[in-house]
């Protein structure tokens, strides 16, 4: 098996899928020859011809466009958006064109696209570079929306993203790109849309997050255990719609208490979502209110300041104290 | 064929001004031959059909017209005055050419092989009206404004990536060519040489805002000089001339010889929509008389009466025939079984995911 990085992986996945379906296209600005502005595509372009992996021009709008045009004649394009600011551009084509199609034409069309964009904090992105918007993408009907927080998964899940006959939002976090190895699988192999992973097991109280705040979590747990004995669960969503509310609501009846982490700012978003279905599906096993922590509602934080404005470990250890002595 | 020319002044080719568009022609308002040069090959019974399709499609929307005011459709855009344009550009095209419409654009969806009652269930809102016919090449008209346009881009290169020899052609309206998905999308086509062909049925008015109002260029056609397109004006009320210059364009992009903008000059003799729109608020009661020495049908019926291809009873028997078939569609129409919320649900997804069927299982536990 070889050490990749996530980076490395969805590139893989890549070419699992342009290798193995002739339908498959790949297409934004930049990926072609210079295999994306984060060598994503690298060497795909090469591999495959101008006709499959290309250039665009710069423009969000006309990327939607040509994917949902293309996957309405059968292809199953996978259009990137170079950076998840740019994707207003293109929101009819991601919101409205490509979840409808199916919809509209009672089935005679169909929009299997898979958009991807990296997104998220903690690099130090210029504006409108790091946003985390998963919350407008998962208010939409007929979209999927997948966000990977390991290599292993990235690969397995953009697989089934592409073999998905709708829509799917691929949302890859900047600061997983390079951020570590792992141990993938070559050739291919799937990590199914929707289902939700304990990636660590405990019993006192459960933390449900995706994307980076996986680590984030994973380090406040330990943290947690070690200082203060306390058994924490943590859940990786992995994909936020549609959420696994099985395997949340199994946790939290187990432990009784639960936490959202999330990168995104507070109001209306994906922990809105999963306290909603803990309430209507297991609030009488609750022991203590569930608890938020995400950044405060504003912008994102500007880069010289953005390392305070995400979740940090030490917020959540607080949160999981907070949670454990109600 | 209209083209255009670059004249340079002032400071040289660091300035040029663009010289005018002049709509391209073949019948004067009169009906008489203009431009025999560049007459169309078309055999007296094609010339007879193209009338047929037009009155038919007059008395279909004067009938559409009624049938909205008294409720029993839902929405609906007139078409009447732009008839040439939608008759000629669809007569021009392959039946295996594919059609990106606007709202407006039913006629031609009707004549390349949609069927009439599922326009009446599209309009009234209801799924089946987008359940397009496996072998009818359309998609589901579009309501944002330009959507179709960069989808035609896709939808263009997917004939080009299979070497199909088809063509996409897609309509929009002149406030249509003020959208940004309008200009990116003749930009892609252009880039990658795509088989596409870009209307603009310039009808004189989005809603309410004269075309003067909607920008400071001349005319549309000169908006595809910018996008490196070939780009044509044409009389759109000329059926003779629409179809010579989307017929020219289609071949064109068949050839792999890439992408054109058609404005197609038009007026609109209707309001805007069947919902509440009046034009008198906007234009005065004239105008529209003006028109109607222009319009598509007087025009065409004329030349083909002085050709003896035409007669009084040619026409009363294709109102017969249209006014029959409206009123066999509408029935069909409402005879068309009513939706469901768990159908609604089940088109979601190829695979109804675990939550909706919940939902689905909600709904149908509260008693529907």
């Amino acid at each position: 098996m070889a050490q990749m990085t996530m980076a490395k992986a969805i590139n893989d996945a890549l070419r699992v899928e342009l290798e193995r379906d002739p339908k498959v296209m790949l297409f934004g600005e930049d990926v072609g020859k210079n295999g994306g502005v984060f060598r994503v595509s690298d060497g795909l372009q090469k591999m495959f011809g101008e006709d499959r992996v290309f250039d665009t021009p710069l423009a969000e709008s006309g990327i939607g466009g040509l994917a949902v045009g293309l996957a309405s004649q059968g292809f199953r394009p996978v259009a990137e958006i170079q950076f998840i600011g740019f994707i207003f551009e293109a929101m009819d084509s991601i919101c409205v064109q490509g979840p409808r199609l199916r919809y509209r034409s009672g089935g005679r069309y169909t929009a299997p696209i898979v958009f991807r964009s990296p997104f998220g904090a903690g690099v130090k992105p210029p504006e409108l570079h790091g946003d985390s918007l998963e919350g407008l993408l998962a208010q939409t009907p007929g979209l999927k929306v997948v966000v990977p927080s390991n290599p292993y998964d990235a690969k397995g899940l953009l697989i089934s993203a592409i073999r998905d006959n709708d829509p799917v939002f691929f949302l890859e976090h900047l600061k997983l790109y390079f951020s570590q190895k792992a141990d993938v699988p070559e050739g291919e192999y799937t990590v199914p849309l929707g289902k939700a992973k304990v990636v660590r097991e405990g019993s006192d109280v459960t933390i449900i997050t995706y994307g980076a705040m996986v680590h984030t979590s994973l380090k406040a747990a330990e943290q947690a255990e070690k200082e203060q004995g306390a058994k924490v669960e943590v859940i990786d969503l992995r994909t936020i719609s549609p959420l696994d509310t099985e395997t949340i609501v199994q946790s939290v009846e187990k432990t009784g208490r639960a936490i959202v982490v999330q990168e995104a700012q507070r109001t209306a978003g994906i922990a809105a979502e999963v306290i909603a279905q803990i309430n209507e599906n297991a609030i009488l096993k609750l022991e203590a209110p569930v608890k938020r922590v995400t950044p405060p509602d504003t912008i994102i934080g500007f880069p010289l300041i953005e390392e305070e404005w995400i979740p940090d470990a030490s917020r959540i250890v607080k949160a999981i104290n907070e949670v454990l002595d109600f | 064929m209209a083209d255009t020319r670059q004249v340079a002044e002032g400071f040289g080719n660091s300035e040029i001004r663009l010289e005018q568009f002049k709509p391209f022609t073949i019948l004067s308002p009169e009906g008489k031959v203009v431009n025999e040069e560049q007459m169309p090959e078309l055999s007296d019974e094609q010339l007879r059909e193209l009338m047929k399709r037009m009155v038919f499609t007059r008395v279909w929307d004067q009938r559409a017209v009624g049938l909205a005011r008294q409720g029993r459709l839902g929405f609906y855009a007139p078409v009447s005055g732009q008839e040439a344009t939608m008759i000629g550009s669809e007569y021009a095209l392959n039946k295996d050419d594919f059609i990106l419409p606007g709202y407006r654009d039913i006629p031609q969806l009707y004549w390349h092989g949609y069927p009439m009652y599922q326009a009446f269930l599209w309009s009234r809102g209801h799924q089946h009206g987008g359940e397009i016919p496996e072998d009818v090449h359309v998609l589901i008209p579009q309501i944002i404004i330009g959507a179709q346009y960069v989808q035609a881009a896709g939808v263009a290169m997917a004939f080009k990536r299979r070497g199909e020899k088809r063509v996409a052609i897609t309509y929009t309206g002149d406030g249509g060519s003020s959208q940004g998905d309008f200009y990116e999308a003749m930009n892609f086509a252009g880039a990658f040489n795509l088989p596409a062909v870009f209307v603009v049925q310039n009808n004189g008015y989005a809603i309410s805002t004269p075309f003067e109002k909607q920008t400071a260029a001349k005319s549309v056609a000169q908006k595809g000089i910018a996008a490196g397109i070939r780009s044509v004006q044409v009389d759109g009320m000329d059926v003779l001339a629409v179809y010579r210059v989307v017929k020219d364009a289609v071949d064109r992009a068949r050839d792999g010889k890439g992408p054109s903008l058609i404005e197609a000059v038009n007026y609109r003799l209707g309001p805007h929509s069947m919902s509440g729109d009046d034009p008198t608020r906007y234009r005065s009661k004239e105008e529209p008389d003006q028109y109607e020495q222009r319009e598509p049908l007087v025009r065409f019926r004329k030349y083909l009466e002085a050709k003896g291809l035409w007669t009084e009873e040619d026409e009363n028997r294709v109102i017969e025939e249209a006014k029959q078939t409206v009123a066999d569609e509408i029935k069909k129409a409402n005879k068309y079984e009513k939706m469901t919320i768990p159908g609604l649900i089940d088109s979601m997804f190829d695979v109804t995911p675990p939550y909706l069927e919940k939902q689905k299982a909600e709904y149908m536990k509260e008693g529907n």
